[in-house]
């Protein structure tokens, strides 16, 4: 194109969003505010222009490509590389990624525009963009581990953006160290598959695998344990940690500190699906492992369900939209882990547009209330804001799963893939998710009703200054409720049954659910009939119906519920304990035993006892032996002969 | 001609310069010292490149060297040369003496002749530890370097320098005085020469070995230094001024790890295979148990200075696993963490400067008056917790790799510095830059000048490139680093 190598293609579409953040960041200050976020802008557009007109359909015309860009380091004789792997899935997460940057950029012109920290902001997301996109092309886990650890730093330093907030910056630490503890793992099973493969490229590694199937390794003496299986769990802990599944789930609700427009981009379209992103990547050696499979099964079953009782107990609009986003990134590790990896590709697409659609309505809605915040003082606005409540509307319908909205079709092929899985733990999955639905539907309502319907239970100043979004506002929400509508039924059949993935997606026969669903399925068409009648779709409509009577016709009841179940309640509304928890125990552990051993070890032992008590020693042992220094030069004299004699005796005799 | 003598320039070079500044006397001629000390400085640099740039990567063979009798009586000779290992800590030294210098251009109002010279003068004896070749010079170098250090932290030092000067004194002189004992065994059993590099041919039995590893181990463990020898480091830190203790993170404490690499693996090779578990366990209890201690610390100079031990158990577990990756890694870590501790001692620096203080509860919302010299330290608090695009992540990432290649245990337990490091260096950024402004001092801060955003700004540079491309910094190190396992793995008996 344009007489551009693919290779060129390649480089320009990070290179141009990296462009975009240093143009914004480094000059910002000069060229000021117009001119950062147009460069931030046609960066980000570029890259998706590139992405969505070039390199998809290049991948579709069948061609991909793996290769270095250039020679990080060589240690020990092996080369750390840091290089592309363009493939269907690549192509795919770099078309999602800048498409929902660029509607998030846009909107930022809007949201942020009052900000002094405007121009800064512009650099951080562009610097995500490059980021994230370097973490999806790569074909190696070294520039995986980057992209991986850029995107954590880009997340820390917007979560925190707004830093003289003590929440903001607690928030930010927070995030940080959590996801540490996922990369502790991970950069464990980076390590492990360096000795175990010889090498970090994903090309060879993969080529290999099926050769280490039955390698064992004894990391407890005794215990043989399949080297697969400890390489897939270490590299899931590093996914656990930023597609937060429990229980490293906890710093993604605290994320929301951060401006709405990152909560969009990436607390819940791009960075948290991360994890999601890499074990499909790995599937040529998950698929190996049916235990880590089981364990990416469950911890994704356990988070998808409980975190979904959360969303229904809280206030704070953007929370019940983090802990929607954590229940949804646990039905996309279910997929994973019944070996759907389409299936939670998908999802994580489809998703993606939704959730991102959903985070900038509720931003749309806090700015028209003054960053409000709280649903309970709002109600009422579908006459205030039409474009905000319809397309809220729409991203609400994908989220819930009714046909033939996006989220129908990939939530239904997940519930459906789990239902034909055997793995250990498909059972407990199953019933999850499925519950799940139900779940979803009734926080996913009791926002929309709380929102948009009843009487305004704003003050009276606040009411009178409501009105619509500006159209920086509202044009990236259009543009991404048409993708929540439309974006299943259009790629349902190609991405799952239709062989677009190929080789990038690897399902061992045995394992391949979506084979099995293939055969069933005749069209999408078709497959909404069925969906309304199965009971999925039943769980949404009945769980919409009670968000209906709780929170629109019966707007009381909720609270006298919350009484009759005072335990339940409180369980749900302390999130289950795991903030204080690890605020006890981690966080307050680690500080009580480092003063421990600061003050016992340092302080008393080492330098108490040891240091000065050598020093005390030393002078006593000086005064006795001042004596000795008489400072008559004959007692010199005397003790330099004796010394010469002495010395004189051992080389004679040696 | 001059260019067979350029280890000779490199390190005699500022010594000389040292002198000159010195004699311009007292405090009148202060511009003069300055402006004298930063050319020396920078000259020195300049004179240290062509090493780099007329390095043969592909040989383990000392290069540069020079070779003249000194006291013939002993066979002592003034033998340097350099190679892979080597030639890296020496740019290192050059590079931030030339921050040094620049960092205390208004700060030093008192002695200024003296500060400049005494930092100059440490440079050339540190190029010349890192470059001798004979255990006689080496140590007269080594001794020779605590010299102008103790002037530095008991002239210019803080209100508690005597205590960390004695105890600094102590440590280092105890571990110093039986490396001498150890060289001069070998002395005699290599038939009368103290050539560093025909040692380790010397055979030598187990025991015997071992005894002289202990003796080694006590002036280079102090140095590095690695745990429970560690404790002169936080108060020397806290006495010295911001200069010294950059010089102390960024260089002397290589020393001691240079002296492992130098002496112990290439000589000892059977007492390193023995005792690797002595080596790795203090290790990563410096790299456990000194993060917990960093962060429970009120003072950012204590704080960063525990960071280093921590970051130093990397660089000595890195050595003890005797692979590429270990080594290679223990190397890197010790370029960058001269890199990246300097810089946030000269950050602390910038903030004392400024308040007189280096306790954190002083602090708080500095990113509000301080933007630009925020987004620096942040910077560097992030390569300090090994982010990948920084220096701080190659050294550990290869040290994870070696040492998971030897023991899953190992890289597991040396992988926690992830969350502690984190965690130590983000809440102390937290809680002194990030939130309200704190106090009417806070308030009334100044930005970063342009003196300091310039050496801050050289620290990022490096900082970045070796994060984005180690490969110039590891290429020349191979070659090395494979005569050297070739040599550890030798047995001797």
């Amino acid at each position: 194109m344009f007489g551009l190598e693919m290779k060129t293609v390649y480089l320009l579409i990070p290179l141009s969003c990296l462009a975009g953040a240093l143009i914004a960041g480094l000059l910002g200050w000069k060229i000021g505010r117009a001119a950062s976020h147009t460069a931030a802008i046609l960066g980000v557009a570029g890259a998706f222009v590139l992405s969505a007109f070039v390199v998809l359909p290049d991948v579709l015309a069948g061609h991909t490509y793996d290769g270095a860009v250039y020679t990080w380091g060589v240690s020990g004789g092996v080369p750390l590389e840091i290089g592309f792997l363009i493939d269907p899935l690549s192509a795919l997460m770099m078309t999602v990624v800048t498409f929902v940057s660029l509607m998030v950029h846009i909107y930022t012109v809007g949201y942020m525009r009052d900000d002094p920290g405007y121009q800064r902001f512009f650099s951080y997301i562009a610097l995500f963009t490059f980021s994230m996109l370097m973490l999806v092309m790569a074909n190696n886990f070294l520039q995986l581990f980057f992209g991986w650890e850029a995107v954590g730093l880009m997340s820390y330093l917007l979560i925190g953006f707004w830093f003289t907030r003590a929440s903001a910056t607690h928030a930010q630490l927070k995030a940080f160290i959590v996801n540490r503890v996922g990369d502790f793992g991970f950069i464990l099973g980076v390590a492990a598959v360096y000795l175990y493969f010889g090498t970090l490229d994903y090309t060879p590694v993969f080529a290999i695998a099926p050769q280490l199937a039955g390698k064992t390794a004894q990391i407890i003496p005794g215990v043989d344990w399949s080297v697969l299986t400890l390489v897939c769990i270490l590299l899931f802990i590093g996914a656990m940690g930023k597609s937060a599944q429990v229980p490293l789930h906890v710093w993604l609700p605290d994320s929301m500190e951060g401006p709405t427009p990152i909560s969009a981009l990436i607390h819940a379209a791009t960075m948290v699906t991360a994890g999601v992103f890499m074990v499909a990547r790995m599937s040529p050696l998950y698929e190996l492992s049916e235990t880590a499979l089981s364990v990416v099964l469950v911890i994704g079953a356990i988070t998808a369900l409980f975190m979904a009782f959360v969303g229904i107990v809280q206030n704070d609009i953007k929370r019940v939209v983090a802990y929607s986003t954590l229940s949804q990134l646990g039905y996309m590790m279910v997929a994973l882990g019944a070996s759907a990896y389409a299936a939670g590709i998908f999802h994580l697409m489809t998703h993606a547009f939704f959730k991102a659609l959903l985070f900038l309505a509720a931003g749309s809605v806090i700015i028209a209330l003054h960053h409000e915040q709280d649903m309970r003082k709002m109600g009422g606005l579908k006459d205030y804001m039409p474009w905000t409540f319809l397309t809220a509307w729409a991203g609400s319908l994908a989220l819930v799963g009714i046909p033939p909205f996006a989220g129908f079709f990939s939530k239904d092929m997940i519930i459906e893939a789990v239902h034909a899985s055997q793995l250990p733990g498909s059972g407990f999955a199953y019933v999850a998710v499925l519950s799940g639905v139900f779940v979803t539907a009734l926080y996913t309502f009791r926002m929309l009703f709380m929102t948009f319907y009843g009487k305004p239970r704003m003050d009276e100043h606040a009411r009178s200054h409501l009105k619509e979004s500006p159209w920086v506002v509202t044009v990236p929400l259009v543009l991404l409720a048409l993708p929540s509508v439309v974006i299943g039924f259009l790629t349902v059949e190609p991405l799952l049954f239709g062989g677009y993935f190929g080789a990038a997606l690897k399902v061992l026969p045995g394992h391949d659910v979506l084979a099995r669903l293939g055969q069933d399925y005749h069209g999408w068409g078709p497959f909404v009939a069925h969906g309304l009648q199965s009971a999925p779709f039943l769980l949404a409509v009945g769980g919409i119906g009670l968000a209906w009577l709780l929170y629109y016709r019966y707007p009381q009841l909720p609270e006298e519920l919350s009484r009759k179940f005072r335990l339940p309640y409180t369980i749900l509304v302390r999130k289950y304990g795991f903030d204080e928890f690890n605020d006890t125990v981690f966080a307050g552990g680690a500080r009580r035993f480092g003063g421990l051993l600061w003050r016992i070890g340092d302080v008393k032992l080492i330098d108490g006892l040891a240091v000065n008590g050598t020093a005390r020693v030393i002078g006593w042992v000086a005064t006795v032996v001042r004596h000795v220094q008489s400072g008559y030069v004959y007692h010199y004299a005397f003790a330099m002969i004796l010394g010469l004699f002495l010395l004189i005796t051992v080389f004679l005799y040696r | 001609m001059l260019s067979q003598h350029l280890l000779s320039i490199a390190t005699w070079l500022p010594i000389l310069g040292g002198v000159a500044v010195l004699a311009t006397g007292g405090d009148r001629n202060a511009n003069l010292a300055r402006r004298l000390g930063l050319g020396f400085a920078v000259a020195a640099f300049l004179a240290t490149i062509p090493l780099y740039i007329g390095f043969d990567a592909r040989t383990h063979e000392m290069q540069f060297g020079e070779n003249y009798p000194w006291i013939e009586a002993f066979n002592i000779r003034y033998r340097l040369g350099i190679d892979g290992i080597s030639l890296l800590l020496i740019l290192l030294t050059s590079f931030s003496t030339v921050l040094v210098v620049i960092s205390a251009w208004l700060v030093i109002q008192r002695k200024v002749a003296q500060y400049m010279a005494a930092f100059l003068i440490m440079e050339g004896l540190m190029i010349g530890v890192f470059s001798a070749l004979d255990a006689i010079l080496f140590y007269v170098f080594w001794e020779g370097m605590l010299v102008p250090m103790f002037l530095i932290i008991g002239l210019w030092g803080g209100p508690n320098r005597v205590y960390a000067t004695i105890k600094f004194f102590l440590y280092t002189f105890l571990g110093s005085v039986l490396m001498l004992v150890a060289f001069i065994y070998l002395y005699y059993r290599s038939g009368g020469s103290f050539d560093i590099l025909a040692w380790p041919a010397v055979k030598l039995g187990l025991t015997e070995q071992i005894l002289i590893f202990l003796a080694f181990f006590a002036a280079f463990a102090v140095k590095v230094p690695m745990w429970p020898v560690h404790t002169w480091l936080p108060d020397a830190h806290v006495e010295a001024p911001t200069g010294g203790s950059v010089i102390l993170a960024a260089i002397m404490l290589k020393m001691g790890a240079y002296g492992f690499l130098r002496f112990n693996l290439p000589i000892l090779p059977d007492a390193s295979h023995e005792l690797a578990w002595f080596m790795i366990t203090l290790s990563l209890i410096a790299v456990v148990y000194i993060g917990l201690v960093a962060l429970v610390q009120e003072d950012m100079k204590k704080l960063i200075a525990y960071s280093s031990i921590a970051h130093m158990g990397f660089v000595t577990l890195g050595f003890f696993v005797f692979n590429a990756q270990g080594i290679e890694g223990g190397i890197a870590q010790m370029v960058s963490h001269g890199f990246i501790s300097g810089a946030l001692f000269l950050c602390v620096g910038v903030l004392y400067d400024r308040l007189h203080s280096r306790m954190i509860k002083d602090y708080g919302g500095v990113a509000n008056t301080m933007p630009v010299f925020a987004a620096f330290m942040m910077l560097f608090a992030m390569a300090n917790t090994g982010l990948p695009g920084t220096s701080g992540f190659v050294g550990e990432f290869l040290v994870i790799l070696g040492a998971f290649q030897v023991n899953v245990w190992y890289a597991f337990l040396a992988a926690t510095t992830l969350v502690f490091g984190a965690a130590y260096t983000l809440w102390m950024y937290k809680r002194v830059l990030f939130g309200a402004v704190a106090n009417d001092h806070v308030a009334q801060l100044a930005d970063a000048t342009p003196r300091e955003i310039a050496y801050l700004a050289a620290l990022a540079l490096a900082v970045l490139v070796m994060g984005l491309w180690p490969f110039p910094f590891l290429d020349v190190m191979h070659a090395s680093v494979e005569h050297l396992l070739q040599q550890v793995s030798v047995s001797k008996l």
